[in-house]
């Protein structure tokens, strides 16, 4: 395991040949489109937490009424063992265990994916029901920014995911088909670490308010 | 049935039938804009027509992923724009220059060509000429084959080109925003400006923005992985490193544009409540968005500018530039400064003093890196072997005018001084001037230095020389008066004033205006004149100004694959000392092929289709957007599936080409300095040695 690693995070390692050198470039540019995905998220933290106060919320409905912790920490588990089983996909993928293998962890990784954007709309029906509407207030419209935006990356990743599998079947895993793979992972483990935030800073933070 | 199809345009939005319905002075202006664009629409279309060029342009322009093409098409664009702008600045100062009580623009015109022109200048002129001149010498300076992503670069010129589309379609169809470039909610809100204005500035601004933030990304990832062997990060020409310091601008700075933007359209699409007076909104985190994208991008702006002034002097002084490491040190503290000063556009905005101070501290500091810079091209003039060519013109113009820019923002980093001249054309006088003897001279001056390059013949000296000169005089009439109109109170963004006093300093600022509208008359003559006598400007062998960095190495114009073989650099401004040590101009042992990534149409496609979204989102056609989105969503995953995307270039092809070039080098006679600028420059450089050392031998 002493190999030169071409890029940061997990390398396929020279036996994987112009796979693992083209993903010196790639992967180096996905990194930097992510420290740039990050930017956007860490503003729009950083715009919510402006208003997550009184003035914000003008007279509105707060985190008690319309945040479902039980639904909220099922939510957390279930993007956190997708992150697990993407990690299984991609170890399939560099020890070479065959198309399958990988193929399997991905739909296990992209019905997890499907799960959590079930509860997902689901708490945000349960707000809507309450009045906790993007149009109430300062707060609920920083609200309707933040966490729909991480909902709208999760769901381009698991059409993402759905491509990957297409091309997995139809081109076989060639080099470019190898890349993705691995951009698709880095994606979708950043978005666990958004979704650490969110859990953090606006659920669990909602409740100390 | 009709609603839903046109959403809410209909005839009204017509700018030409609101000029029959209305035939006042202002919507005869606004009419004569648009038939303006529709003719030239038109002509163009019917010339690319008649001659029979629109085979041509598909094939070779516009489905090129040729990076040296991306970078002229991007100043192409630049230049159109460029013309647009300038006509709507001599506009607005005809409009002040009789504004005493009246003139004859309404307000409500003056301003939306105050928030175009501010608009266009920054996104649709500064951006796509600093991307383009990025896109075109950047990879040649490295010695690299293209980009590291050449089709997501077709596909960044496509967005940046929507952009200006849409702002173009705005004099045609619709009104744009009165809210100026930096378009301040709640004053943009749906409360205040319901019609279609700011929805044109905010997607024209997404979409263009989301195409820059993919060409840094690009030209860092380029910058870090496509460097020839032996050109390490010490050894690359410092417009490389400004071009380093510009792209993290871009992959930081454009976000909170975005992030801005968007939240704007949700305030009003979806009636959120981001930025309006009422229900916890909150405008202020507006303001501190926009600025913390609006100060890095001046920098974004100005910093290449900088890289282009310090290779254009160290090449026209036939000097290396002087205190390299303190101009990569300079450069890289502006850029990581530009983050830490965005407060200073809003003092007035009510936070403490103490925070204004060190706001205040950090935007003078930044003076300190620049003056380096200022020194250290002086010192590289110093006994140089200095020729006043047109770009060196441009550098000196800079020079002066920059300085005194310069120390006029360092006036203005005082927040009390910033208190009373707040909002007054002393600040219009400020950014312009350092807007336009730093970016825009620059760019100009980079513009004269590589078309040479780019396309093998030398523009005309003598209108080139004429639209240098006026463009020094214009600007220093036109604006350096507005320092002094702003010190007297005269606010900036008004249509009209009443005190009597202010109106001969704006006669004098409007013959300014009228100098750099001849200034711009020049540089188009010249372009015409220089294309008409292509045959005499001719430097086929592509090193006409004894150039020192890896780009005069090659022919003019570059072959597609730029490097017959890929270079070996020894050294910094490798090619002037590969012509001293006799190492420029050889054979490789052997060729080898090159595999180059083929055309495609995907960022023509996503081009047309994110301008209908963007249309389609400005006059709520509902069916059109989900549509074009549709279709740009299909654009970018289908071509995914395609595996045969390169094709080689034979080894056999390349050393012929590249054996018959050199047999040309070897045949032409070199020519000193003198003749620089005259027919008998072929792009052969006779090697001049200082005659100091000669003397000491």
């Amino acid at each position: 395991m002493s190999e030169h690693n071409l890029h940061p995070g997990l390398n396929l390692g020279a036996r994987h040949g112009a796979a693992h050198e083209g993903a010196e470039t790639i992967l180096f540019g996905f990194w930097i489109f992510l420290m740039s995905d990050l930017v956007i998220f860490g503003l729009v933290f950083a715009s919510y937490l402006t208003v997550a106060n009184p003035t914000g919320a003008a007279g509105g409905p707060g985190p008690a009424e319309a945040f479902d912790l039980r639904s909220v920490f099922a939510q957390t588990v279930i993007l956190l063992s997708s992150s697990l089983t993407f990690g299984f996909a991609t170890l399939a993928m560099r020890h070479e265990t065959g198309r399958r293998s990988i193929a399997s962890w991905l739909i296990v990784t992209l019905f997890l994916g499907i799960g959590f954007l079930a509860m997902e709309l689901r708490d945000f029906a349960h707000m809507i029901d309450v009045g906790a509407v993007p149009s109430r207030s300062g707060f609920w419209s920083a609200f309707w920014g933040l966490v729909p935006l991480h909902g709208v990356h999760v769901t381009v990743g698991c059409l993402w995911i759905v491509v990957m599998l297409i091309q997995l079947a139809t081109l076989g895993l060639i080099p470019v088909v190898k890349m993705r793979v691995l951009r698709l992972g880095l994606y979708w483990h950043f978005l666990d670490l958004i979704w650490v935030g969110i859990f953090s800073i606006v659920y669990l933070g909602g409740q100390m308010r | 049935m009709i609603h839903t199809i046109f959403g809410r345009l209909d005839l009204s939005s017509l700018s030409l039938w609101r000029a029959i319905q209305d035939p006042t002075v202002s919507e005869l202006v606004a009419a004569g804009a648009a038939t303006a664009v529709l003719l030239g629409a038109l002509v163009t279309v019917s010339l690319l027509t008649w001659f029979r060029l629109w085979g041509p342009l598909w094939r070779d322009w516009l489905t090129s992923v040729d990076h040296k093409r991306i970078g002229i098409m991007y100043c192409a664009l630049a230049l159109i724009m460029l013309a647009r702008g300038v006509i709507e600045g001599v506009l607005m100062r005809t409009q002040q220059a009789f504004g005493l009580h009246g003139g004859f623009l309404t307000p409500d015109h003056f301003s939306q060509l105050f928030s175009t022109h501010g608009t266009i200048m920054i996104f649709f002129v500064a951006m796509p000429f600093i991307a383009g001149v990025i896109n075109y010498v950047m990879p040649l300076q490295i010695g690299a084959r293209d980009m590291a992503f050449p089709v997501m670069n077709q596909i960044s010129l496509g967005l940046t080109a929507t952009g200006a589309a849409l702002v173009m379609i705005s004099l045609v169809l619709g009104k744009f925003a009165t809210g100026g470039w930096a378009n301040y909610p709640p004053y943009t809100g749906s409360d205040f400006q319901p019609g279609p204005g700011p929805d044109y500035w905010i997607w024209s601004i997404v979409l263009a923005g989301i195409g820059t933030t993919l060409s840094g990304i690009n030209f860092a990832v380029t910058l870090y992985k496509e460097r020839a062997p032996g050109m390490t990060f010490l050894r690359m020409p410092i417009f490389c490193w400004t071009v380093i310091c510009t792209s993290i601008i871009m992959i930081f700075a454009l976000p909170p544009l975005t992030v801005a933007a968007l939240m704007l359209a949700a305030d009003r699409y979806l009636d959120f409540h981001f930025f309006t007076n009422d229900l916890g909104g909150n405008m202020m985190n507006y303001v501190n968005l926009f600025w913390l994208f609006g100060h890095p991008e001046v920098y974004l702006l100005v910093i290449p500018a900088y890289g282009i002034f310090s290779e254009v002097i160290s090449t026209f002084s036939g000097k290396r530039i002087y205190g390299y490491m303190s101009m990569v040190y300079a450069t890289m503290s502006i850029a990581v400064l530009s983050f830490c000063v965005w407060l200073h556009h809003f003092f007035t905005m009510g936070q403490s003093a103490n925070i204004n101070a060190a706001f205040g501290i950090a935007s003078m500091a930044i003076a300190v890196p620049t003056g380096i810079k200022v020194y250290n091209w002086m010192a590289t003039i110093f006994r140089g072997r200095v020729r006043m060519t047109v770009p060196m013109i441009y550098a000196t113009g800079f020079f002066y005018l920059f300085v005194i820019g310069g120390l006029s923002g360092v006036m203005l980093a005082n927040p009390v001084i910033s208190y009373q001249v707040h909002n007054t054309l002393f600040l219009v006088a400020h950014f312009h001037n350092v807007i336009i003897p730093g970016v825009l001279f620059g760019l100009l001056a980079g513009y004269h230095y590589w078309f040479p390059k780019a396309f093998g013949f030398r523009l005309n000296e003598g209108w080139g020389r004429a639209a240098a000169y006026l463009w020094i005089a214009g600007f220093s009439f036109t604006f350096l008066p507005l320092y002094w109109l702003g010190l007297h109170g005269m606010p900036r963004r008004s249509a009209t004033f009443s005190d009597p006093a202010f109106q001969p300093t704006l006669w004098l600022a409007l013959f300014g205006a009228v100098l750099i509208l001849a200034a711009l008359t020049c540089l188009a003559v010249q372009l015409w004149v220089s294309i008409r006598d292509r045959d005499s400007l001719t430097v086929p062998l592509g090193d006409p100004w004894d150039g020192r960095s890896l780009e005069w190495s090659i022919p003019s114009p570059p072959p597609e694959y730029n490097f017959a073989m890929q270079p070996q650099v020894a050294a910094r401004d490798d090619f002037a000392e590969a012509k001293t040590k006799s190492r420029a101009y050889t054979e490789p042992e052997e060729y080898e092929d090159i595999e180059m990534p083929n055309n495609t149409a995907i960022g023509m496609i996503i081009c047309v289709c994110a301008t209908l979204f963007g249309l389609a989102l400005v006059f709520w056609m509902w069916w059109l957007a989900a549509l074009s989105f549709l279709a740009i969503v299909l654009s970018i995953t289908l071509p995914t599936f395609l595996t045969e995307t390169t094709h080689v270039i034979p080894a056999a092809k390349i050393a012929a080409e590249h054996r018959a070039w050199l047999d040309k080098v070897k045949d032409a006679s070199a020519v000193d300095r003198l003749e620089e600028t005259q027919e008998s420059n072929l792009g052969r450089a006779l090697l001049e040695r200082p005659t100091r050392i000669e003397a000491a031998e």
